[in-house]
Parts: C-alpha cells; sequence; structure tokens
C-alpha cells in the first residue's frame, strides 16, 4: 500500500492505500464535505455530473489551477487540490443549478424529503434560488410493481440507477432512453421490476425518483422512524437490516452497512419480506383447545397449563432454523439436549451437520461474502445461489469481474475505481467463473462455462477438478473426455487464481456436492492456494439450529412413540407441515399427550396445538442467529412486546425455572457460551445490556422525531413513561448517546448528510469497515464461530468419507430409473421461504407452482408446456401432486418442484417420482 | 416478425464484431427499413435476434434521431437546428415547413405523406441552411426552392431518393 502526501486547501494530509483511490473519496475519508451525485461507494466513478469539481494546481507556484472532477483523479504524491476555491464552488453552484432545472421542488409530497442527497448536496453547493423560468421538461412516470414507485420528473440524470439495476445487479428490463435533456430512467412499458435487488434504487436514486411503495403507502420521515440494529431473517447470508416504525408499525427495511456481508445492498425478499410481523393473524394472545377449538385464555393459565402438561417426563422439543439460537437454545435447557429435535428432516439435518463438519474443518477459509467478492476464481457446484441466498450472489456477480479488471487495470492502467473504463475495457468477457447446476439460471451470464448435470455428476465434476488440482486425490471413473478436459480447465483455473472460491450448498439436498466441494478445497489448500469455501444453508439460523439439535423429526417421532408413556411435544416457531418429511409431521403431533406451540404467525402446526403462547418476532425480539459462514449476529428489537407476547426464550426459560426471574438476554447468552463453547464468540456479536456510551444507552429515536408524547394520547393523554429495553444497549427514546459501536448503530446521520449517503462519515474510509466505537468494540459486525487453521485431513475425510462420517463419497454417474424423474427442489427467491411469502407485497410476486421437466422427457411423458401432470413420489403412500408443467432446460431424466411456496409446502427434497399426464385440473 | 432476408442482414452485421450487442444500431436500422418506422415489436424482435434484452435496444433506439419509433410519413423531412443554419435563418425556412406543411416538428401531415423532425447537426454548414428529405441532402434553401422541391417529391414512393 502506498502513502501519498497531499495538499487540499493548504493542508496537508497523509493519505494511505492512495493507488486504490480517487481524489473525492480520499476528501470523504478525510472528513471534508464535497458534494457529488454520479460516484457510488460501491459502483464507484464515472466523472458524469461533474458536481464533485475542484481546483487541481500543478505546484507550489501554480495560482491559478484548472478545474477537475475530484472523483476522477487519481490520489497521488504531491498533489495540490482546492475545494474552497471561489472558482470551483462557483463551478459547482452552476452544475447544481443546470442539474435542478427540470426538477419539480416537490419536496413536501416527496417521499425521499429529509432524506434526500439531492437536497442535501444543493443545501452544501449553496443552490438557493431558481433562475430558470421557462417550461420543465415533464415525463410520465411508470408503474414499476409492488416495491418501487417511480417519479421520473425528479430525475437529475445521474444515471445511478441503470449503473446499480442493469451494470452491477445485471437487470434487464431497466435502462436509460432518450437524450439531451429528454433522458427517461425505465421499463419498456408498465410492470413490475424483474430484479430483485429492485429495492436498492430507493437508496441508488439520490432523489426521489425511485422510492419506496411500501413505505408510501403510510409515509414516514427518516426523523420520525424509530429503527434499530437487525438481521434479515430470510436466508442464511445474515444481511444487516435497520427496520424502522411508527405508531408500533413496521415502516420500511433499510440495508444496514455491513462490510463483510451485505455492504451496501439488500435483496428485496430481505427489503420487503418483513411485513409477515405486522400481518392481521398474528398470534398475540394465549389460546387454548376446547372442544370447539382454540380459544383465548388468560397468561397465567396458559402458562400453567403448559408447566401441567411438561410436568410429566419425556417432554420433547422441536426447535427451528428460523428461530433464534436464545430460543432454540432455550427448548432445549427445557427438554434436555437428546429430547431437543429440530423440524426439519433427519436427511436434510445430517446434511446441515455435514455442511457445518465441512466449515469447521476449513476454519479460516470459509469465505464471509465480502471474501467472495474478492475473489478471482469462483466454481459453484450444484447451489442456486441466486434464489438462495441473493446477497451472496450479487457479490459474486462483481467477483466475476475481478480476474478481467486486473488484467485491464494491469495492462490499460486503468484505475480499480474508474467504472466506466473498466466496463468498457472488459465489456461482455467473463471471468474464470464457472457455474455447474441442473438449470439455468442469472449467473450463468457471468460465467466462462456453465455446466448442466444431475447432482451427482454436478459432484463428479468437482471430484474430478480437485483430482486434478491434487493427482493424490481419487479421481470419477469414466467421465468421458469433453467432462474430463473442462474439469481440468476449471482446475488450472482456480490454481492460476490468486484467490480461489468454491460454492455450494445444501439446496440440492446432496451430500456429494458437499462432499466434491470439500474435497476441491482440500486439494486448492494442498496446492498451496489461498482459497475460499462458501456453503449456503437454506435458512436464517439453520447451522445454528445443527449445532443444537439431536436430530431430526423422524428421530423425534421414533423417541416420542417408543417412550414408556405419552409425553408432551413443544414446537418453538416452526410449522412441521413445511418440512420435507411426508406424513411425519400430523403423526408426530398424534403420538403427544399435548402439543404446546410458541410462534409468532399461525401455521398448520399452531392451529392444531393445544396451547398456543405468542412469541416475539425479531422486531419485537432480541437474538442472535448463525449466519452460513458462522457468523453471529445479534438483532435488537424494534419495538417493545406487547403482552403477553415475549421472546420465545423467555417464555420457555420462564417454564424451565417456575419460580425463578426468567434470565434476560445476557443471562442466556452466557449459558450457551458455557455450555457449548463451540458457540462461545456469541456474546460478542454484541455489546451487553449493560453497554453504555458515557453513560447512555443509544437512542432508536431521532433527536427530532415529532409527535413523542403525543402519540398515545387517545389511549392516555398523560406522558407515556418509557419503555425500558431490558436486554441491550439501546433505548425507547429519542435522547442517549450521539455515538454507538458498529454492532449497535441505529442509523446513519450527520450534520449535512441527512441520506444514507452520510454513511462515509461513520466509516474509517470511505467503502471500508464501520468505524470502531470509542468504547473499544470491533468494527466488525458479529463474531465468527470459525476461523481455526484448517484441518486439511479432516477435510479430505469429510470429503471422501472416512471413519463413517462425513460425504459419502465419489457418487456413480447419474442414471435414469426407468421411466422415474427425479425431482429436485428449485427455490424462487419469492415464496420459497415461509415468513417473506406472508408479505403481501412480495406475495404478488411469488410464481404459480410449475414441474420444470426438459423437452425430451416431456415427449416421452406425452406432456407439453401448461399440461397437467401427476407426480407420484416413490416410497410416499400420499396423494399425489398435480401440476402444470414448465418446459425448462434441464438434463434428461431431472425434473424440478418448486419447494416451500405456500400453495406446495412439504415437498420431499430431491427424490424419485413417476411423472404421468393427469385429467385433472393442476392447482 | 422479422423476414428471413431481415434476420441474414442482421446476422451478417452481428458477425462483423466480437460481442453480437455491437451490432444493435445496424440491426435497428434494419427492421426499421421496410417498415419506415421501428415499433415495439420490431424492436423486440431486433433485439431477440442479437440475444439482449429489449429495455437496451429501447435505449439505443430513442438515441439515435435516424431510429423513429412512431410511424412516420411517406417523406421524412430532417431540418437541420444548427447553429450554422440558424445564423443563416433557418428558422424562417423551419416557419415555412411549418405552414405549408400544417404541421408542428415531429409531426406528419394529414395526408401521411410528410413527417417534419429537426436533425442536430446535418454537416452541410457550408450550404447552410440545409435540410435533408428521405436521404438526400438540400443546401442553400429558400422558401421557394423548398417548395419546388416538396412539389417534385410529391407522388415519389418512400426510397426513391435512397436508391437514386
Amino acid at each position: 500500500m502506498s502513502v501519498a502526501n497531499i495538499i487540499v486547501d493548504g493542508k496537508p494530509y497523509s493519505i494511505e492505500g492512495a493507488e486504490s483511490k480517487n481524489l473525492l473519496e480520499a476528501c470523504l475519508s478525510l472528513g471534508l464535505d464535497l458534494p457529488y451525485f454520479c460516484w457510488h461507494p460501491a459502483m464507484h466513478s464515472v466523472g458524469a455530473c461533474r458536481q464533485c469539481g475542484v481546483k487541481l494546481y500543478k505546484d507550489e507556484a501554480d495560482a491559478r489551477g484548472r478545474i477537475a472532477m475530484a472523483c476522477m483523479t487519481p490520489v497521488v504524491n504531491g498533489l495540490r487540490a482546492s475545494i474552497e476555491d471561489p472558482e470551483a464552488r462557483a463551478f459547482r453552484a452552476g452544475i447544481i443549478e443546470w442539474l435542478m432545472v427540470n426538477h419539480p421542488h416537490d419536496c413536501p409530497i416527496c417521499d425521499e424529503g429529509g432524506e434526500c442527497h439531492l437536497q442535501d448536496m444543493t443545501v452544501m453547493t449553496g443552490h438557493v434560488r431558481r433562475r430558470y423560468r421557462f417550461e420543465k421538461r415533464t415525463h410520465r412516470s411508470q408503474d414499476l410493481g409492488p416495491f418501487v414507485a417511480h417519479e421520473m420528473n425528479r430525475c437529475i440524470q445521474c444515471y445511478r440507477c441503470v449503473r446499480f439495476y442493469r451494470d452491477y445487479a445485471g437487470g434487464k428490463d431497466l435502462d436509460v432512453q432518450g437524450w439531451h435533456d429528454s433522458v427517461f430512467f425505465g421499463r419498456t412499458e408498465d410492470g413490475a421490476l424483474e430484479s430483485q435487488f429492485s429495492g436498492n434504487l430507493c437508496e441508488v436514486c439520490p432523489t426521489g425518483v425511485f422510492t419506496d411503495k411500501v413505505q408510501a403507502s403510510r409515509p414516514t420521515r427518516k426523523w420520525d422512524l424509530r429503527t434499530s440494529p437487525s438481521v434479515c431473517p430470510h436466508c442464511a447470508v445474515g444481511c444487516s437490516t435497520l427496520p424502522g416504525e411508527r405508531y408500533g408499525e413496521l415502516r420500511r427495511v433499510r440495508p444496514r452497512y455491513n462490510a463483510d456481508v451485505n455492504g451496501c445492498f439488500l435483496c428485496d425478499r430481505g427489503r420487503f419480506g418483513q411485513a409477515f410481523a405486522d400481518s392481521g393473524d398474528r398470534l398475540r394472545h394465549c389460546l387454548v383447545k376446547e372442544a370447539g377449538g382454540q380459544v383465548p385464555a388468560p397468561r397465567e393459565a396458559a402458562i400453567a397449563a403448559a408447566r401441567a402438561a411438561l410436568s410429566k417426563p419425556g417432554a420433547i422439543g422441536i426447535g427451528s432454523p428460523r428461530a433464534s439460537l436464545e430460543t432454540n437454545f432455550a427448548l432445549r435447557s427445557l427438554v434436555g439436549a437428546d429430547r431437543f429435535f429440530v423440524a426439519i428432516s433427519d436427511g436434510e439435518l445430517a446434511l446441515h451437520r455435514l455442511m457445518r463438519d465441512v466449515l469447521r474443518a476449513a476454519g479460516r477459509r470459509v469465505a464471509s461474502p465480502r471474501e467472495a467478492e474478492l475473489s478471482d476464481a469462483v466454481l459453484v457446484l450444484g447451489e442456486d445461489v441466486w434464489n438462495g441466498a441473493p446477497i451472496l450472489a450479487l457479490r459474486l456477480r462483481q467477483a466475476s469481474r475481478n480476474a478481467p479488471n486486473e488484467t485491464a487495470m494491469r495492462e490499460k492502467r486503468i484505475p480499480a475505481w474508474d467504472d466506466a473504463a473498466l466496463r468498457e475495457a472488459v465489456q461482455d468477457r467473463p471471468g474464470p467463473f464457472f457455474v455447474a447446476s441442473p438449470g439455468p439460471g442469472p449467473l450463468d451470464e457471468c460465467a466462462e462455462a456453465s455446466y448442466r448435470a444431475a447432482p451427482d455428476d454436478i459432484a463428479r465434476l468437482g471430484y474430478a477438478v480437485a483430482a486434478f488440482i491434487d493427482p493424490t486425490c481419487p479421481a470419477p471413473e469414466g467421465m468421458g473426455e469433453e467432462r474430463e478436459a473442462l474439469a481440468r480447465r476449471i482446475a488450472s483455473a482456480l490454481m492460476r487464481a490468486k484467490r480461489p472460491l468454491v460454492v455450494s450448498g445444501s439446496g440440492l439436498a446432496s451430500a456429494a456436492l458437499v462432499g466434491a466441494a470439500a474435497a476441491v478445497l482440500s486439494a486448492l489448500v494442498a496446492a498451496g492456494q489461498d482459497a475460499r469455501i462458501c456453503l449456503v444453508f437454506p435458512e436464517a439460523n439453520s447451522l445454528g439450529a445443527a449445532m443444537l439439535a439431536a436430530g431430526g423429526l423422524e428421530s423425534a417421532a421414533r423417541l416420542l412413540a417408543g417412550a414408556p408413556e405419552p409425553a408432551a411435544l413443544v414446537v418453538a416457531e416452526a410449522d412441521l407441515s413445511r418440512a420435507a418429511v411426508r406424513g411425519d409431521g400430523p403423526s408426530l403431533m398424534a403420538l403427544a399427550v399435548a402439543t404446546i406451540v410458541l410462534d409468532h404467525s399461525p401455521s398448520a402446526t399452531s392451529r392444531e396445538a393445544d396451547l398456543v403462547l405468542p412469541a416475539a418476532t425479531l422486531l419485537e425480539g432480541s437474538g442472535t442467529f448463525l449466519s452460513f459462514e458462522g457468523r453471529a449476529q445479534r438483532f435488537i428489537a424494534l419495538r417493545p412486546c406487547e403482552f403477553p407476547v415475549q421472546d420465545g426464550w423467555r417464555t420457555l426459560d420462564e417454564l424451565a425455572a417456575p419460580g425463578r426471574e426468567p434470565r434476560s438476554l445476557d443471562g442466556i447468552l452466557a449459558a450457551i457460551a458455557s455450555e457449548l463453547p463451540e458457540l462461545a464468540a456469541i456474546v460478542d456479536a454484541a455489546p451487553p445490556s449493560t453497554f453504555r456510551m458515557l453513560g447512555k444507552k443509544i437512542p432508536r429515536g431521532a433527536r427530532r422525531e415529532s409527535g413523542r408524547t403525543s402519540m398515545h394520547a387517545n389511549l392516555d393523554p398523560r406522558d407515556p413513561d418509557p419503555r425500558l429495553d431490558p436486554d441491550s444497549g439501546l433505548a425507547y427514546s429519542m435522547e442517549g448517546a450521539i455515538a454507538a459501536p458498529p454492532s449497535l448503530l441505529s442509523r446513519y446521520w450527520a450534520p449535512g448528510w441527512n441520506s444514507d449517503q452520510s454513511l462515509h462519515k461513520f466509516q474509517s474510509e470511505v467503502g471500508g469497515a464501520l468505524r470502531p466505537s470509542a468504547a473499544g468494540e470491533g468494527a466488525e459486525i458479529g463474531a465468527r464461530i470459525f476461523g481455526g487453521e484448517t484441518g486439511r485431513a479432516a477435510l479430505r475425510e469429510l470429503a471422501f468419507g472416512g471413519a463413517g462420517a462425513g460425504a459419502p463419497g465419489i457418487p456413480a454417474a447419474f442414471a435414469r430409473r426407468g421411466d422415474a424423474l427425479l425431482v429436485l427442489p428449485r427455490r424462487f427467491a419469492f415464496g420459497s421461504e415461509e415468513l417473506s411469502a406472508k408479505s403481501p407485497a412480495l406475495a404478488t410476486r411469488i410464481p404459480e407452482p410449475r414441474l420444470f421437466i426438459c423437452p425430451p422427457d416431456a415427449a416421452r411423458l406425452g406432456l407439453t408446456e401448461g399440461a397437467s401432470a401427476e407426480i407420484r413420489f416413490e416410497g410416499a403412500d400420499s396423494v399425489p401432486q398435480v401440476l402444470r408443467v414448465a418446459i425448462s432446460d434441464l438434463p434428461e431424466g431431472v425434473a424440478e418442484l418448486p419447494w416451500g411456496l405456500p400453495a406446495l409446502p412439504g415437498a420431499p427434497l430431491a427424490s424419485w417420482a413417476a411423472v404421468r399426464p393427469s385429467k385433472e385440473a393442476a392447482r | 416478425m422479422l423476414s428471413r432476408d431481415e434476420k441474414e442482414r442482421i446476422e451478417a452485421e452481428a458477425g462483423r464484431y466480437p460481442s453480437r450487442r455491437a451490432a444493435l444500431s445496424e440491426a435497428l436500422m434494419i427492421a426499421q427499413e421496410a417498415r419506415g418506422w421501428l415499433g415495439d415489436e420490431a424492436l423486440a424482435d431486433a433485439a431477440r435476434e442479437l440475444g439482449i434484452s429489449s429495455a437496451s435496444a429501447e435505449s439505443v433506439a430513442t438515441f439515435y434521431e435516424l431510429v423513429y419509433r412512431l410511424p412516420v410519413g411517406e417523406h421524412v423531412i430532417q431540418i437541420c437546428d444548427s447553429v450554422s443554419c440558424w445564423i443563416r435563418d433557418g428558422e424562417s425556412i423551419l416557419d415555412h415547413l411549418r405552414e405549408r406543411l400544417g404541421v408542428e416538428l415531429g409531426g406528419t401531415t394529414a395526408d401521411g405523406l410528410f413527417t417534419l423532425v429537426p436533425a442536430g447537426c446535418l454537416g452541410l454548414c457550408e450550404a447552410a441552411p440545409a435540410a435533408m428529405i428521405d436521404g438526400e441532402a438540400y443546401g442553400g434553401l429558400t422558401t421557394e426552392k423548398l417548395d419546388a422541391i416538396l412539389d417534385g417529391i410529391r407522388g415519389r414512393k418512400r426510397g426513391d431518393a435512397a436508391q437514386r
């Protein structure tokens, strides 16, 4: 890293890592205010808007200088610049006056008002009087679907929307139209934005062209929102979020900057999925089953009934991959470690444990999403990252450009931040990026080569790659010339790379794929490569649940069936009917003498329960999720629980120890750390509840929050007592500390910087990690539990199936089984995840369930696009499913069935099935 | 639907570049040629030929003034509105055209014969004021000269000028 000594407005500064910075980034990192529009911390410079013009001077003798764009100026030793120079100031004032010529000045009715980068820059530049007195150009705005509202008249043509949507996220249906002073950013016609990253336009747009349509239904200014640091519950990536509420209602979810996980962005499932927490059918009362059905009951009575049911020995607990570590652990403590299970099938749990073991052995080579983005060669083995872990996919999309970018930087001497020049130089040339999957997906366009095959054949490709890298690894037999050539090509690309990455996961329910990924990693490590691995789990806390559970649902049913006397069943935040276990969900409940369900949202399971205890969602409760990389991250309640709703872990702890006060979050965390040393780091995921900044708690409200004392005047005109938060260092208040450590940061705001672009005021340097607080907390958000030295021998054993543990080893080539098809689960960004599917905005984007089959199989089975097909799973005695057929580019003998859609819950994962035309109409 | 001939011509253009996308402007002009203008369907068809999205093709189509996204008349009159023509009183030529044809810029005469559009610069500054009609350039325009030209064109089929 080079250091450059520069002079800005006569003051000397020393800039570290100067070769990768431009002058705008350097100035912002120094805390100097310099207005800009087209530059973005994740998308860098194009030099389009001309707003960041500064004076540059040749040397000490140069008094005249010349105006140059700071965002296009490399930081070199001896650079002399002036922001405050009168000519530079006049230049910037002129630019903003031009940009504002057509702007409608409709701030009072604009949803961006109060957190608008354009407002901030206009004020910063001193443009206070409009001289333009002619007609403004106007546009007809479009209906862009349920997520994003469009008001083109506010546009200042910075191009950030298309640079994000099209270039950064690979969207195809939003582009720029027209020219001159009639430039339009939109779709060719009205319609929902197709990209699952569309919500980011709300922050990427510096003004109110693209705004959050869900928030607009109940408009709330940023300063009136109470916000708290949270974690997205809708997949295993664990993006940091900043939900905001007003009058107790969730108004919006925004990305919270986390350099290691999601950076500046969030997918639409994460942004628009959390409305489930405000759903009208939320479980808000204790329910007791009586002859006529479930009826509300007082909490004391319900707790007494639960205690009575649990007083008999042998109760069994079913935890959940969507519940916090704390709730799972409290249930485990209540029923005993050997009677605590998780609401997934035994097969899934075995796979998740294998993945845990691989991550454990990989240690420090487990890639964070940021590390994944820094990779310069990627092999994706089977996993549909795009739909299963969207933000990881967005990061991988950027990774695919690293190698070609580095070549262009070296050969054409283009700086890393010069986005337009790099894209021009690289064009569509893909880097060493390989995608092996059964069907096509959006990451294919990033790939040098894609390989379409059944899971076993993809695993064989992985094993063959490992054998080419490390000849001591056994190689699969009979690969055929073509596949062998592909494996060799991938192997040499991974070996040429500086930071190779292998990605797989549980998406196709294949242990062989996880084994193959472990084999590739172990081979790369053996060859001395600085390699990394990502294994994608299905849900927010799948890894955490796998680390606590004694078994899956089949094991639970066996234990319950074999018990000497009937025992009770406690289910925490899970719908047993969603698990990929055919018929076992209801039978498990039938085996129990009584079923107690703790949940926040109703499900097939809660509706059958004898007793329902309402639990907090992550918006009213606090807890910890363990992400797919083993990063423990704390979510902190946004709003207080309304009696009798309570954190699941608190209720369970209350049941576990009658007479004793339930433990606080800190108490549960300490218990987890002492009982499960591997999870000890979760205590450090965020500061404890005793945390204070200079003696003060961190406020959830902004200092200018309005209506605080009159908000509940309809109920009680007196000023309400502030609600207490016993579980975190945050307060339900607008008063308190003015700074916060990164993991407790509840809002971004700085004087003069009201929009999210104030982020740089919280970073050590632009684009980097958040600045550690004076209280000594680290810069990293969350704490990783994996990080030791890589156990090469252990990895290899897991990959090739050593002493009974690990993957099954190299599988045989995929072979069709007569007329049967191997039906694989296909995940959808919208609909496959349980909680987000309940969000009204998101529900409109859930696809109709279809059976995906390839043209030859369709022809053989006499099926055409849209025809009804009957699917009968092998070994299942349940009613066959009837679905419409969609012809898809899949390998012969392989079909795909949507997984987890509300209309189609509980489908088995990767099962053989007989498929034939059906006369019955499809659902 | 694009004709086989159009598809073949687009394919030939695509073969000339390392990236198929690079042939987009040619593809749009090929698709426009027979139709006189480029409708939504023709635009989408041309984009599909090159494997790019309609939005991306629209972006290029709406950038170039020679791609007509709305129906045009039998003959397209491009009147230069650059600075040289303005200095040489091009505005009076434009006013005359407006009056004679009874349309504003961007409009098509009721009989569907003429469409009047502005051109950024025709590169005919030495012969300003200038116009281009059906691809043929006319310089040193006066209202009389323009009337004579339009009288001569009336009745001619589209493309006649280009073929000559």
